[in-house]
């Protein structure tokens, strides 16, 4: 099916099923343990054995040798195999660092060899045997340093909402040179590590020269072909399942060394072999949000209309590595005449950065969502009112572009409205409770909605169940639920006659999981194939199909109603179908907005930051299920705390590493650091997002909520620290007397 | 892990002699620190002697109206005895602020002394560290130190003791009772137990080989708030940055440590004497001679503001 007009009327508007806050099907496994993730997969390598990945112990230069003699005599070793071992594993789909393979060493932590033992102990104890002899090279490891020899960006670079380098309307420079009211501050966002629950994992096991790998990524269909390639394989010789996802955020859209090397051990140990990646491998064996440093200029008249808006970014990485595309946003979100925005990239020898939830608006939005702040109090406005005045319909770097819908203000007004806004003193540091300084802060949120090709297969058989099978993942998010949904609208039958198979690549390719593109593309191709499903049904029970109105489990036409079931009688139907988005989803901006707004308290003694309250009003398109969508908005917004409170891969810049590469020293928040979380979606539907109407709110959460707390602090103490996360010993020097 | 031995011995003094008699041998208790160490063979004992069935498991009075407290108590039994929660206030919130439910229900009272420092260099062995490896070296000195100590390290060493019981066992003096393998006993007051790194890193504490902990012996109580407030970047689960363990008059006259600044639970007796004047008066003088790195030096302002904050609670 083709996406290429303005969708209509369609029996998903019924929404008897959809739209409806619902638990998860799949709630019941993941809670009793009977969910199989990819480490658990007993039920299909029982006898499989265990991998254990030793890292490099350098950040930059060669392997000269690697001695394995004592690691094969240990007990219980079956099979080791090196990275000299290895020609160098071509690279999959958005991979810049190469996984392994060769003699070369691009970051601290590349495996340079996998150790297969009987059991997981004896393989990790056989792995400290291993030794390893290594030419280490000078590396460059420090953004800050390494920004002034940065290139500026040229094209279209990272995943994320995509864009050139550097964007010119007007003449930025002399509009802000001529501005009555101006800001010029420059931020910094740190280096972030996805953190999901579930490590990076794969079972591999080899059927002749067809492998299974079971494994845990977001992308079977990215992934499959990447496997393919790399293992020099043709694609009908590898296959993928991945039912069950715990957490990705970006970090499992591509292959990892966990992938490559259970293949690999699988191979030389000539039976199925499980490898996970180690926690303290996952911060610099795998990839991370980079770090940023960034600039905004402000230019506005007196009356608080900007006519000069400018936000260039600076981030690092790897060879053939794209940047944090921090500057995106700011294309799309505020109106002004005037406008820069640009990219540099620097040169560093970490480990590889790449998406991670959000990329781009993330730390974009941690900034510019700060500098209006400070820009709105330049002013005397109140901020919430600043960004009124600055709204736009247009996309403001291409006034022919309209958002199909764009309802920011009326976010912001009923934030506003719902969290007391009102109450907000705007002097910062005036409002004292015992030992807090208490304040309050927002922020806007904004987030492209990218849409992907997706397919589905669809059957229904004698027993009136439908079954849904497609390669989409549910990485926690609850896709398995919002196809069931979907499936069980289309069909008009209850949520519990539907079946929902998912992760395969067997399964027709779907958009997977990433960019919150998952959900409303997945249950698209979803929709697509029930659409064909209806026709043959109808067809095979003498409908007419664009009469037929399937729903209470049959199907009616005049006075005529048979039991839906009743079409398979004779043999199971099926029906498969791919959603495609072609250029017509292009003739209008598709985006989604929020507002967020956060009351935090400071200890006045120590500078700790505890979030009292947030409050996220999101305007989406069509909420499938209100449910899964508020845990998806609530844990953005949790991970965007996150970022401006804590979180930080602190970088050894002499070494060239991640040091605090472990939960206990890469801190994520708890339950206690915030005490209240409310999410309110506006009522829409957006019939340029897809049939479904549907649009992404996986990374809209995190959108803009790391400057809504800065805010909050800023309000708080008086105190405005640029340079995330605003731990207390940003803010202990210039915290005012206690007592 | 590298393979090990294990044995179940019958008395302290039994665990004393096969620990002191085996190479490369160590107690076990809760071993919440231990066996992560080995995990990553940052330990690599050859020889487990398990002292989990030896008793050693009670909270009983003395008759200096004091507390011994058995070596094999868990932080939550602790935590929860009400001789504990009435006299020993900072002790019962210190212990409340440490690790989580789960942990606690396993750690004991002696294993929580002994644990290991956070270093992020200790964890990686494949960074220098002479308190993992003696004679390897030091990455943390000019590495990343926003979580170590500024006062007492030396130029082998920056690491921080980074518990908080021992803090609030420092504070009240409590004394750490052993046996040794020749079933000797003897008592080590806290202020001696833990030891600074100077160019012996590796040892944390002035234990001897194959000495034992049998209890730790509270003194009887002292008058005041009890106080324990632990700074983190998170509001659970996370070690101090800064840990003040104080009990105090409503003058502000009392006693006070330092957790998360130094190799050891940190005090200055002579500077509690100033208390009433003010939380600068007393870190001023506590501090005296720190040297912190250019990533912790926060710690100075922030050890002095939130010994503020506990004297402003104990004022009102």
């Amino acid at each position: 099916m083709k996406f290429d007009t303005q969708a209509g009327p369609n029996p998903i508007d019924r929404l008897k099923v959809v739209g409806h806050a619902t638990d998860r099907i799949d709630g019941k496994y993941k809670t009793t343990g009977t969910a199989p993730y990819a480490y658990e997969r007993h039920d299909v390598a029982p006898d499989a054995a265990y991998g254990y990945v030793l890292g490099s112990s350098i950040a930059k230069g060669r392997v000269r040798s690697i001695d394995t003699a004592s690691a094969r005599q240990a007990p219980g070793v079956i099979a080791i195999v090196t990275t000299l071992d290895t020609p160098r594993v071509e690279r999959g789909v958005m991979n810049v660092a190469y996984l392994f393979g060769g003699d070369v060493i691009q970051h601290y932590h590349q495996a340079v060899a996998v150790v297969v033992a009987e059991t997981f102990e004896q393989a990790r104890a056989a792995s400290f045997l291993v030794k390893v002899d290594y030419a280490p090279e000078a590396g460059v490891f420090d953004l800050a340093a390494a920004a002034k020899d940065a290139e500026p960006v040229p094209a279209d670079s990272g995943e994320g909402s995509g864009g050139s380098g550097e964007e010119r309307v007007g003449d930025f420079e002399a509009a802000f040179a001529q501005a009555p009211v101006t800001l010029d501050a420059s931020y910094r966002t740190a280096d972030e590590s996805h953190a999901m629950m579930e490590p990076h994992a794969t079972v591999a096991a080899w059927d002749g020269e067809k492998v299974t790998l079971w494994t845990s990524n977001q992308m079977i269909g990215w992934g499959h072909g990447s496997l393919a390639k790399m293992l020099n394989l043709p694609k009908d010789k590898v296959r993928l399942d991945a039912p069950y996802v715990g957490g990705g955020f970006g970090g499992k859209l591509f292959v990892r060394a966990d992938a490559v090397l259970a293949a690999l051990a699988a191979k030389a140990a000539g039976r199925p072999v499980k490898v996970a990646l180690t926690r303290p491998l996952i911060a610099n064996n795998t990839t991370h949000r980079p770090a940023t440093i960034q600039r905004v200029r402000i230019g506005a008249t007196q009356d608080g209309t900007i006519t000069a808006i400018a936000h260039e970014s600076t981030s690092g990485n790897l060879p053939d590595g794209d940047p944090e595309t921090a500057v995106n946003q700011t294309k799309f979100l505020y109106a002004g005449k005037n406008r820069l925005t640009a990219m540099k990239l620097a040169r560093l020898d970490l480990p590889e950065g790449n998406a991670m939830r959000a990329p781009g608006e993330a730390p974009g939005l941690a900034v510019l969502e700060v500098a209006m702040d400070e820009m709105a109090e330049k002013l005397g406005l109140d901020p919430v009112e600043f960004r009124i005045r600055n709204d736009t319909q247009v996309v403001p770097t291409k006034p022919d572009l309209r958002f199909s819908q764009r309802d920011l203000v009326g976010c912001l007004k009923l934030g506003v409205e719902r969290f007391g806004w009102a109450k907000r003193n705007p002097k910062p540091g005036q409002v004292r409770d015992g030992q807090w300084l208490v304040g309050l802060g927002m922020a806007a949120a904004f987030r492209d909605n990218m849409v992907m090709k997706s397919g589905a297969r669809v059957r229904l058989d004698a027993s009136g169940t439908v079954t849904v099978e497609t390669d989409m993942t549910d990485i926690g998010t609850g896709s398995y639920t919002i196809i069931a949904q979907t499936a069980a609208e289309m069909m008009g039958v209850p949520l519990n006659r539907v079946v929902v198979r998912l992760g395969d690549s067997d399964f027709p390719v779907s958009s997977g999981s990433g960019g919150q593109f998952g959900a409303n593309s997945s249950t698209a191709g979803v929709y697509a194939a029930c659409v064909k499903l209806r026709e043959s049904i109808a067809q095979k029970l003498g409908f007419n199909a664009t009469d037929a109105v399937f729903e209470d489990g049959e199907v009616r036409a005049g006075n005529r109603a048979i039991p839906l079931a009743q079409a398979a009688a004779e043999g199971e139907l099926v029906a498969e179908d791919t959603i495609e988005f072609g250029d017509f989803s292009k003739t209008q901006q598709v985006s989604t907005f929020g507002a967020h707004f956060v009351e935090v308290a400071v200890d006045v003694y120590t500078a700790e930051v505890r979030v009292r309250r947030m409050l996220a009003v999101c305007a989406a398109g069509r909420i499938l299920n209100p449910k899964s969508a508020r845990s998806q908005v609530i844990g953005g917004m949790v991970m965007g705390t996150g970022a401006a409170l804590m979180e930080e891969l602190a970088v050894d810049t002499k070494r060239g590493f991640f040091a605090n590469h472990d939960l206990a020293g890469y801190e994520v928040p708890v339950h206690a650091d915030i005490q209240h979380q409310e999410v309110i979606f506006l009522d829409e539907t957006d019939p340029m997002s897809s049939p479904m109407k549907a649009k992404g709110v996986g990374e809209l959460g995190i959108s803009g909520i790391a400057a809504a707390v800065a805010n909050a602090i800023y309000n708080a103490t008086g105190i405005r620290v640029r340079d995330y996360p605003i731990t207390l010993d940003k803010l202990i020097d210039r915290m005012p007397d206690a007592a | 892990m590298k393979s090990f031995t294990y044995e179940r011995p019958g008395s302290p003094a039994e665990a004393a002699a096969a620990v002191a008699r085996t190479p490369e041998a160590k107690f076990i208790a809760g071993g919440t620190n231990l066996l992560d160490l080995m995990k990553l063979q940052i330990e690599t004992p050859r020889h487990l002697v398990d002292v989990n069935g030896l008793g050693l498991d009670t909270v009983e009075p003395t008759e200096e109206g004091g507390l011994r407290i058995g070596a094999l108590v868990r932080n939550t039994d602790l935590a929860a005895h009400p001789r504990v929660r009435t006299d020993y206030g900072v002790l019962a919130r210190a212990l409340l602020a440490g690790a989580s439910g789960q942990l606690r229900n396993k750690a004991t009272t002696a294993g929580n002394l002994l644990q290991r420092t956070r270093c992020p260099y200790f964890y990686d062995t494949a960074q220098a560290c002479n308190k993992r490896q003696p004679g390897s070296g030091c990455s943390a000195l000019d590495g990343v130190s926003r979580q170590l100590a500024v006062i007492g390290g030396s130029e082998a060493c920056i690491a921080t003791h980074p518990g908080d019981m021992a803090v609030a066992m420092r504070v009240l003096d409590a004394t750490v009772e052993t046996i040794d393998a020749a079933g000797a006993a003897r008592t080590i007051p806290i202020a001696e137990f833990h030891r600074l790194p100077g160019d012996e890193p590796s040892r944390d504490t002035n234990l001897e080989p194959g000495e034992l902990i049998t209890a730790v012996m509270l003194p009887k109580p002292v008058a005041g708030t009890h106080i324990y407030r632990k700074v983190r970047d998170r509001a659970s689960y996370a070690y101090a940055l800064v840990s003040v363990a104080a009990i105090l008059g409503k003058d502000g006259s009392g006693h006070v440590a330092f957790g998360g600044v130094a190799h050891k639970p940190w005090r200055v007796e002579a500077a509690e004497t100033d208390l009433p004047k003010g939380a600068k008066a007393v870190t001023e003088q506590v501090f005296a001679g720190a040297k912190p790195t250019h990533e912790n030096a926060y710690k100075l302002k922030l050890a002095e503001r939130t010994l503020g904050a506990a004297l402003n609670q104990a004022r009102a």
